[in-house]
C-alpha cells in the first residue's frame, strides 16, 4: 500500500496557515462532549493534556510513574531549539527546518519539519510565560548556545536540566487543570493495550500498579504519547521503565510502525564499567561546545592520557570534520568513535572509550567559566566514576539514546488507524533517520501545544462516532486477552529473570543491530531474537501476585513486548538496503565511512504491518519528496 | 566487598513492616546503590522470593523517583547526591548497611521501600503554576529577568520532588519542597500576579494533607539531594504572611 501523508497543498510556507484555516471546528460548547485518552505524561503528552483541557475537552491522563512530573523527558539536559535568531547570526525559520531535514539525512517529511520550525518559536515563548527559569544575559533577554549539527547558537536552556525544566512547566500547567476537574489523572496505570472498534481507536486496557486490577476506558480519541524504545538494547540512557508496550501494542491493533530501525547512538557516554550496569548515562551534547574529543595516534597506547604528548594525540573529529569539528552530528561523530576504538585506539580498561578534554578550554576560558557552564555535568561524572574532569579528560563511548522511528501518523499525527493520534517520541517524528540535539524537546512541545490541538478537532468534527461504553463486546475481549496474558506469565515456572531474559535481547540488539549492521548481523539477530523468545515463555520464573504491587510481572510484560518488537526492528533494518543516518549499514558506506544513502530506492517511510508473532510483517511505504530543500550527500567537511 | 543489609519489608499499607537481613558479597566498587539493590533482588527471584520493591527511574538523580533512606539518612550519606547516585564506593566491606523507606505521616508506605508522595502533587495543583493558557504567551523577549533573578529562581527551581526534605524533618514538614516552588515563581515577573494567591493556597493544602511545622532544625536543607536552601523558607513565610492580610486572602475566606 502507498500512504498517503495527508501533507495540505500550497507552499511549504504556508501550508500550516492554510491546513489550519481548512480544518473544521469544534465549537466551544461542544468540545466538553469529547472524551480524550491522553497516555504519557511527558512533555508530549503532559502539554497536550493541558491544552486540552484548556480547549474545553474531557480529558484523562496516564502514566505508570507515581506523577506526571517523573517522565523521561525530565532527564534532558542539554537544551531547546528556536529559530529566535536573538543571536543575529543568521537563523530563521527556513534555516532550522533545512538544518533539520538535512541532519535527518533526508528521510522525513519535508512538510512536517517546517511546520516543527514554525511553531518553535512560540514553545519558547509559552514556557518563559509558565515561569521557565532559562539562562539569561546580565541585560536580561535569554541566552542562546549551540548544539551539534548547528553552525549557530539557536539552543535555549536552563543549566543542565533543561528537560526537567520544560517538563515542571508542562507538569504545572497539567496539574492545574486537574485542580480545576478539566482533567482526570491515573498515575501508577499502565496502558496494556488499545481498543479499537470497527477499525477505529475508542479506548484502552489498563493495569493498575498498584492492585493489578484490569481496567477499561472509552473515549472519543485516544493519544499516545509514550517515549521511544532504546531500552530494546537493554543498557541505554533511558530511563529505567521506558519500554515500547503502548505502541507495540496499539501495532498488533493495526496501527503502523514506521522505520523502527531508526535509533539514535548518542556519542557522548559513560562507558560501561560491567555487567551490573543497568543503564549509561549520558554527558550532555553541550559538552562538545568545549571539549575536545580524542584518542591517542598510535594503537595500544596505555600512557595516561595527560602523559601522552600533543603530537601523539589525534582529535579525530577536528581532523576529519574541520567545519564542525567536535560538534559534529551525532551518527556521525558515533561512528567515528566506533572506528577509532575498533582500530585498537580506544582507551580506558575496556579499550571501549575516548577522551572528552577540557584542559585546552580550561586553559583558555578559566576553570570558573567550565564550572559555570558544566559544572553540575562534572559533579555527576565525578560520582559515577571517581574520576575529576577538571583534572584528568572524561572518557566517553556511544549508547543507544533515542528512536526516531514510531508510530506512523499523517500531517494531522493520526495514526492510520481512525481516532488514535501519536505524539512526542512515540511517533515516527520530524528526525527522519537522524535527531539533531535539542530538536526531541521542541517536536514533543510542538504536538503537544501547538499542532495535536488544532488538528484533533478536525477529526472530531469531520467524523460521525458511534456511542459506545466499556461494556462493548470488544472491551470485554481486550481484557480477557490482557488476563490471559498475564495468567499465562505468572505460571510458567521456569529458570530465568525477566531482567536476564531483558540483558540477553540487549545485546544480541547491539551486536547485530547497533551502531553498524550488516546483513549477515541482521540475518543471525532474526535467527536469535525468536529462539530468545520462545526460551521466554517456557523459562521464565515469576514471583508474587497477579493482584497486587509486582514488579517482576510489570518488568516481565514489558520485556515480552520486547521480543516481538525487536524482530520488527531486525525486518526494517534488513530491508532498508542503505545506509542513511543513525542506520549504518555497512555495505553501504563511501571510502572514507560516511554513511551512502540509495534514493532511488529508499527515499520513502517504511511502515509496517502487524501479520501475527514470528510472521514478516507487510511493508508498506510512504513515498518522501524534497522540493525545497534539494536531495544531496550530507556532509559537515 | 561484602555487606550485611537490614532492609525493610513490608507487605502493604496495613500490615506492618519488619526488617530483614540480607548477606551480600561481590558487591563492586563501580555500582550504584540501587545496582546493588538490583543483584540481591535477581538472587532473591532466582530463589522463587519476592524481591524488595522500591522507586526508582532515571537513575541520574534528577526525576525524583528513588527515596531510600540509607543508614538514618534520606539518600544516604553522601552530600547532595540521591541514592541513585550514590556509589557502592562509598561503602566498604564488611559494612552493615539499614535501608528504610522514607519515613513521614504524609507519605504511608506502600510495600517494602514505595511509600505514596501523591500529596506532592497536590499541592502543585492547589496553586503550583502560573495560569496561563498555551497561546496567551507574549514574545519570550518581551518578558525580562535580570539574571540575578533568573539564577535564583533556577536555584530554587532544581527540586526534584522527592521528598527527602520531609523524611529528614523531626516533624514530617514540607515546607522546603513548598517554599522551593513559591519560590522559583516569586523571583520571576511572570509570578507576580498570582503571588499571594498561590502561596496561601499551597500552604493551606500542605497543612491538609498532614505536614508538620517547621521549628527551624534545617534537617532538610541537609538532606536535599538538590541543595535547596533554607532560605526560601523565610521568603514564603514573608510572602504568607503578606498574603494572609490580603485582599487574595479576603476572597478565598469569602468563597468558602
Ligand atoms: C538522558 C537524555 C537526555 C536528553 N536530552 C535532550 C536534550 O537536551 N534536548 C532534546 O531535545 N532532547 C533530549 N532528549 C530526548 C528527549 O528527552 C525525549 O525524546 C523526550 O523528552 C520524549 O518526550 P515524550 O513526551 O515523547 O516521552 P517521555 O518523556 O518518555 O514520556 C513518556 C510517558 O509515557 C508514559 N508511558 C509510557 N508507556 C506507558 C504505558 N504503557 N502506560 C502508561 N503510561 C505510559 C510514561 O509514564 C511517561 O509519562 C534526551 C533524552 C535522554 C534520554
Ligand atoms: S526540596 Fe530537596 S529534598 Fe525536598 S523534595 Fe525538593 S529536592 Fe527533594
Ligand atoms: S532514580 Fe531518578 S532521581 Fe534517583
Amino acid at each position: 500500500m502507498i500512504l498517503d501523508g495527508k501533507v495540505p497543498s500550497g507552499h511549504i510556507t504556508e501550508k500550516w496557515d492554510k491546513h489550519r484555516f481548512e480544518m473544521k471546528l469544534v465549537s466551544p460548547a461542544n468540545k466538553r462532549k469529547y472524551k480524550i485518552l491522553v497516555v504519557g505524561t511527558g512533555l508530549a503528552g503532559a502539554s497536550a493534556a493541558a491544552s486540552l483541557a484548556e480547549l474545553g475537552y474531557q480529558v484523562e491522563v496516564f502514566t505508570y510513574h507515581d506523577s506526571p512530573r517523573r517522565a523521561h523527558s525530565i532527564a534532558a539536559q542539554g537544551g531547546i531549539n528556536a529559530a529566535k535568531n536573538y543571536p543575529n547570526d543568521g537563523d530563521s525559520i527556513w534555516r532550522l527546518f533545512y538544518d533539520t531535514v538535512k541532519g535527518g539525512d533526508f528521510r522525513s517529511r519535508e512538510a512536517n519539519v517546517y511546520r516543527l520550525a514554525q511553531v518553535s518559536n512560540n514553545i519558547i515563548d509559552q514556557c518563559v510565560a509558565q515561569g521557565v527559569p532559562f539562562a539569561r544575559e546580565y541585560s536580561g533577554y535569554l541566552a542562546n548556545r549551540s548544539f551539534g549539527g548547528a553552525q549557530l547558537s539557536r539552543t535555549f536552556y536552563a543549566r543542565g536540566q533543561t528537560g526537567q525544566q520544560l517538563l515542571l512547566g508542562a507538569y504545572s500547567a497539567l496539574m492545574r487543570q486537574v485542580g480545576l476537574k478539566k482533567i482526570i489523572l491515573h498515575t501508577r496505570t499502565e496502558m496494556l493495550d488499545l481498543v479499537v472498534i470497527d477499525g477505529v481507536a475508542r479506548g484502552i486496557v489498563t493495569r493498575n500498579l498498584l492492585n493489578g486490577k484490569i481496567e477499561s476506558f472509552v473515549g472519543d480519541a485516544v493519544v499516545l504519547a509514550t517515549g521511544g524504545y532504546s531500552n530494546v538494547f537493554f543498557l541505554s540512557t533511558n530511563a529505567q521503565a521506558c519500554n515500547v508496550t503502548a505502541t507495540y501494542r496499539a501495532y498488533k491493533r493495526g496501527a503502523f510502525f514506521a522505520n523502527p530501525c531508526f535509533t539514535q547512538i548518542h556519542p557522548t557516554c559513560i562507558p560501561q564499567s560491567g555487567e551490573h550496569q543497568s543503564k549509561l548515562t549520558l554527558m550532555s551534547e553541550s559538552l562538545r561546545n568545549d571539549g575536545r574529543v580524542w584518542v591517542p595516534k598510535n594503537p595500544g597506547d596505555k600512557r595516561k592520557p595527560t602523559d601522552i604528548p600533543e603530537d601523539e594525540r589525534d582529535y579525530y573529529l577536528e581532523r576529519m570534520y574541520p567545519s564542525y569539528g567536535n560538534l559534529a552530528p551525532r551518527d556521525i561523530a558515533s561512528r567515528a568513535a566506533k572506528r577509532v576504538c575498533d582500530e585498537g585506539r580506544g582507551v580506558g580498561p575496556t579499550g571501549n572509550a575516548v577522551y572528552l578534554d577540557f584542559s585546552d578550554a580550561i586553559k583558555r576560558l578559566g576553570k570558573k567559566v567550565i564550572e559555570e557552564r558544566y559544572g553540575n555535568l562534572f559533579e555527576m561524572y565525578e560520582r559515577i566514576t571517581g574520576d575529576n574532569p577538571y583534572e584528568t579528560p572524561m572518557m566517553i563511548y556511544p549508547a543507544p539514546h533515542y528512536t526516531m522511528g514510531g508510530l506512523w501518523v499523517d500531517y494531522n499525527l493520526m495514526s492510520n488507524l481512525p481516532g488514535l493520534h501519536v505524539i512526542g517520541e512515540a511517533n515516527f517524528s520530524d528526525h527522519g533517520a537522524n535527531r539533531l540535539g535539542a530538536s526531541a524537546l521542541m517536536q514533543g512541545l510542538a504536538d503537544g501545544y501547538f499542532i495535536l490541538p488544532y488538528t484533533i478537532g478536525h477529526y472530531f468534527a469531520t467524523t460521525k462516532l458511534e456511542k459506545v461504553t466499556t461494556d462493548h463486546p470488544e472491551f470485554k475481549k481486550c481484557e480477557e486477552e490482557v488476563k490471559e496474558r498475564i495468567k499465562k506469565l505468572m505460571s510458567i515456572n521456569g529458570k530465568k529473570t525477566p531482567t536476564q531474559f531483558h540483558r540477553e535481547l540487549g545485546k544480541i540488539m547491539w551486536d547485530n543491530v547497533g551502531m553498524a549492521r550488516t546483513e549477515e548481523s541482521l540475518k543471525k539477530a532474526l535467527e536469535l531474537v525468536p529462539k530468545l523468545r520462545e526460551e521466554f515463555w517456557s523459562n521464565l520464573t515469576m514471583v508474587g501476585e497477579e493482584g497486587d504491587l509486582n514488579i517482576v510481572l510489570e518488568k516481565a510484560l514489558r520485556v515480552a513486548d520486547f521480543l516481538e518488537f525487536a524482530e520488527l526492528m531486525i525486518w526494517d533494518a534488513l530491508e532498508r538496503d542503505e545506509s542513511c543516518g543513525g542506520h549504518f549499514r555497512e555495505e553501504h558506506q563511501y571510502p572514507d565511512g560516511e554513511a551512502k544513502r540509495d534514493d532511488e530506492r529508499f527515499c520513502h517511510v517504511a511502515a509496517w504491518e502487524y501479520t501475527g508473532v514470528g510472521n514478516k510483517p507487510i511493508r508498506h511505504i510512504e513515498p518522501l519528496t524534497f522540493e525545497y530543500v534539494p536531495l544531496t550527500v550530507r556532509s559537515y567537511k | 566487598m561484602k555487606l550485611t543489609l537490614h532492609i525493610w519489608r513490608q507487605k502493604n499499607s496495613s500490615e506492618k513492616g519488619h526488617f530483614e537481613t540480607y548477606q551480600l558479597d561481590n558487591v563492586i566498587e563501580d555500582m550504584s546503590f540501587l545496582e546493588m539493590l538490583d543483584v540481591l533482588n535477581e538472587k532473591l527471584v532466582l530463589e522463587g522470593k519476592e524481591p524488595i520493591a522500591f522507586d526508582h527511574d532515571c537513575r541520574e538523580g534528577i526525576c525524583g523517583a528513588c527515596s531510600l533512606t540509607i543508614n538514618g539518612i534520606p539518600h544516604g550519606p553522601e552530600k547532595a547526591t540521591t541514592t541513585c547516585q550514590l556509589h557502592m564506593r562509598k561503602f566498604k566491606d564488611g559494612d552493615e548497611i539499614w535501608i528504610e523507606p522514607f519515613r513521614a505521616k504524609a507519605f504511608p508506605v506502600i510495600k517494602d521501600l514505595i511509600v505514596d508522595r501523591s500529596a506532592f502533587d497536590r499541592i502543585i495543583q492547589a496553586g503550583g503554576f502560573i495560569s496561563v493558557n498555551t497561546g496567551q504567551a507574549p514574545e519570550a523577549n518581551s518578558i525580562l529577568v535580570p539574571k540575578q533573578n533568573a539564577e535564583k529562581a533556577m536555584d530554587a527551581a532544581q527540586c526534584i520532588g522527592c521528598g527527602a526534605c520531609v523524611a529528614a524533618c523531626p516533624n514530617g514538614s514540607a515546607m522546603l519542597f513548598v517554599s522551593a516552588k513559591v519560590a522559583h515563581f516569586a523571583y520571576l515577573p511572570q509570578g507576580q500576579p498570582e503571588r499571594k494567591l498561590r502561596v496561601l493556597k499551597m500552604v493551606e493544602q500542605m497543612q491538609k494533607e498532614g505536614f508538620g511545622n517547621c521549628s527551624n532544625m534545617y534537617e532538610c536543607e541537609a538532606a536535599c539531594p538538590k541543595e535547596i536552601s533554607v532560605r526560601n523558607i523565610a521568603l514564603m513565610f514573608r510572602d504568607y504572611l503578606k498574603a494572609s492580610c490580603s485582599e487574595e486572602k479576603l476572597e478565598l475566606v469569602e468563597n468558602e
